[in-house]
């Protein structure tokens, strides 16, 4: 597959990644980068992955076949404390949060702190205060997670996620069931935070409008095939239709409104 | 008659590889513990959801076994005009057998499920995940912790078990049906012996609380993440611990008791 | 949510009443609390059955403990059981000419091993290795039974 992309500056790397799940190939020989200091967006519709696809750049998952390099490190072939050290500088923001629900926002966001840095408490206090400030819930800090709106919970994740300064973070549809205000409050950290602080944005979502204000590149994918490549004002105008129909938002397309059934007719019949 | 085999080899293959999924867990679970000795804030954290909160059930459960230990001892040993040996009956159902056996599934029952619903929750929301992501290891972090907890605490529940009850017995025995109090405590000291009922006691208890510490943790972090799965792993945890403790007891009591 | 303080302090009393639960099983439940520890000499007797004399059954004088059954075997010549008994130091005026008898505690009880001290004519006490001659073996029941049926039946 010829890419248009410079990977010298790629961050991340995917070459022929086939990964299946029982007998469902989830992807079948992709290849893509993700540029340094960018925000790149990976969509297609549920089910298609893209959380998979999260968890493989981050080890969590091995795939069947092809290579995955971080920063230049093959990342399934690295030591359990390489990719230990490796995942340190990545942050991820999982849909529902992931926060730990036994202890406090402050505590929340300390922890990476305290498992990884022999930093004293005042220090990691002060850290703790920037990281929730810079998300706007530096009020929050005694709540428990389950006294937080899923907006907030998010962001106070987010906070956690760029606690040890990573050198990219990975969200996994960070607008699903947003309301309008958070929604844009993410839109808006998202942007600025890898403006502030050099970072690289993987973004996993199935929200067109959100994702393509902010991506600086968008893949789609569909089926386990890269369907559409390109800025956002360049699949605008694309001229495949599977993408025209993902992007719109149209029911009905090359993506049938109907999951495969057998005739209608013969169907209702059948009784 | 094809499907039937197939389904068993099925449920063959499932089971060997859960077996071999559980043993690696017990593995990681195992190198963690020397983690968690230099980390005492999360030991305790764990000693008190496990064993001070399984405190209250387990004390009144004692004490309500000794007593109707004592009752129904008498009336058995009075037939034969020995209730003096009612001191001995009691204390060696409840040292050799009782204490260990019910606290355990007591233990199963309160801890373990609890243990099992915390750990498949906090993997349904991704809790787990999100900590390999920090690259903490969830099982050196969350497992080792509530496992040794659970490994110290049923030995120390086992024997609060046996001395609340033995002193229910005596409270029946003695305060209420009229046995003599130093026959009760005379025969008693001279029949339990240290090492054969005490320390072999002390040493099923710490089986079980091996074995129903492993089984919970597991079940939860091999849960599927869903509610179903979630109260179906509780459900096993407390069937499963169940089975294991009373198939070890008569193990442990035949090796330990008996000369097979 | 409990805070640190009170939850340390509750684990601490928690721990706490469970090694003095261990404790207390060890010393008032278990013979533990009635083991002296101290020295012991050992007597031998040779009885004609011992009955079901056990590892561990008591020894005692006028019902007082003073010693436990250490080893019970069979004399290939004589077919009779040697019983080894440790006797605790601080009794070691027993007269050489006591008897032994293998006694039961009430009707279902354990046996023990019941020292009868003699008259001591010899000025001579019991020492470690020594062996008693005068024994009487253990009861019993069933051949009691027997005897006292057999006897009933010869009478009429």
């Amino acid at each position: 597959m010829a890419n248009n992309q410079n990977s010298d500056n790629a961050l991340v790397t995917i070459r022929n990644l086939s990964f299946s799940r029982g007998s469902r190939k989830i992807f079948d020989d992709i290849s893509l980068d993700i540029e340094r200091g960018k925000v790149t967006a990976i969509m297609g519709p549920s089910g298609t992955g893209k959380t998979t696809l999260l968890k493989i750049i981050g080890g969590q998952l091995t795939p069947e076949q092809g290579s995955v390099h971080v920063d230049g490190r093959h990342v399934h072939r690295l030591k359990k404390h390489d990719l230990l050290k490796l995942r340190k500088r990545m942050g991820m923001l999982f849909q529902s949060g992931a926060l730990l629900t036994d202890m406090s926002v402050y505590d929340n966001v300390a922890f990476p702190l305290r498992e990884h840095t022999q930093l004293s408490e005042s220090m990691i206090r002060s850290l703790v205060l920037m990281k929730l400030h810079a998300v706007g819930l530096r009020g929050a800090r005694n709540l428990m997670p389950n006294e937080l709106s899923g907006g907030m919970a998010r962001r106070v994740a987010l906070a956690r996620a760029i606690a040890l300064d990573p050198m990219m973070i990975m969200y996994d549809e960070p607008f699903t069931g947003q309301d309008p205000i958070s929604m844009g409050a993410l839109v808006h950290l998202i942007k600025s935070l890898n403006a502030a602080l050099g970072l690289t944005s993987v973004i996993v979502s199935h929200d067109v409008q959100e994702t393509a204000a902010i991506a600086d590149y968008i893949y789609v994918l569909s089926e386990g095939k890269i369907v559409g490549r390109g800025t956002p004002a360049e699949l605008e105008i694309s001229d495949s239709k599977w993408v025209q129909q993902f992007m719109n938002g149209n029911p009905d397309g090359p993506v049938p409104f109907h999951y495969p059934a057998p005739d209608y007719l013969d169907d209702l019949l059948a009784s | 008659m094809f499907q039937l085999f197939e389904s068993l080899g099925q449920s063959t293959r499932e089971s060997f590889a859960k077996l071999g999924r559980s043993s690696l867990f017990l593995l990681n679970t195992l190198a963690g513990v020397p983690d968690t000795m230099t980390r005492p804030t999360l030991l305790v954290k764990q000693l008190f959801s496990v064993g001070v909160l399984s405190f209250l059930i387990i004390t009144i459960s004692g004490l309500f076994v000794g007593m109707v230990l004592g009752l129904q001892g008498f009336y058995t040993l009075s037939d034969f005009g020995a209730e003096e040996s009612l001191g001995v009956m009691v204390a060696a159902s409840l040292v050799r057998e009782l204490g260990p056996v019910v606290s355990a599934l007591l233990f199963a029952g309160r801890a373990g499920s609890a243990l099992t619903a915390e750990i498949g929750l906090m993997k349904a929301t991704e809790q787990l995940s999100g900590m390999e992501m920090m690259a903490v290891d969830p099982i050196k972090r969350i497992i080792s912790p509530r496992f040794l907890a659970g490994f110290i605490s049923t030995p120390l529940l086992a024997a609060l078990f046996s001395t609340i009850g033995v002193n229910g017995g005596h409270m029946v025995g003695v305060g209420m049906l009229g046995v003599d109090d130093g026959a009760f405590w005379a025969q008693m000291q001279a029949s339990i012996d240290f090492q054969q009922d005490i320390i072999n006691g002390v040493i099923k208890s710490i089986v079980f609380g091996f074995v129903v510490s492993w089984i919970a943790l597991f079940e939860g972090y091999d849960t599927i993440p869903t509610a179903e799965g979630v109260s179906r792993a509780t459900t096993r945890t407390v069937v499963n611990s169940a089975f294991a403790v009373l198939g070890l007891d008569f193990i442990l009591t035949a090796l330990m008791f008996g000369d097979i | 949510m409990h805070n640190t303080k009170t939850q340390d302090t509750l684990v601490g009393l928690f721990v706490a009443s469970g090694i003095a639960a261990l404790f207390y099983m060890a010393m008032q439940v278990s013979n533990l609390g009635s083991y002296t520890g101290g020295e012991t000499y050992t007597i031998i007797a040779q009885f004609q059955n011992s009955g079901g004399l056990k590892i561990k059954s008591p020894v005692s004088v006028a019902g007082v403990r003073i010693g436990r059954v250490s080893s019970i075997r069979l004399d290939k010549d004589s077919h009779e059981s040697i019983v080894e008994m440790q006797i605790e130091s601080q009794y070691n005026n027993l007269p050489d000419d006591s008897g032994a008898s293998i006694y039961t505690a009430g009707l279902l009880g354990e046996q023990y091993v019941s020292i009868d001290p003699g008259p001591g004519i010899s000025g001579e006490f019991l020492k470690d290795r020594s062996k008693i001659d005068n024994v009487s073996s253990a009861i019993i029941l069933e051949e009691m039974i027997g005897k006292f049926l057999m006897n009933k039946a010869d009478s009429k």
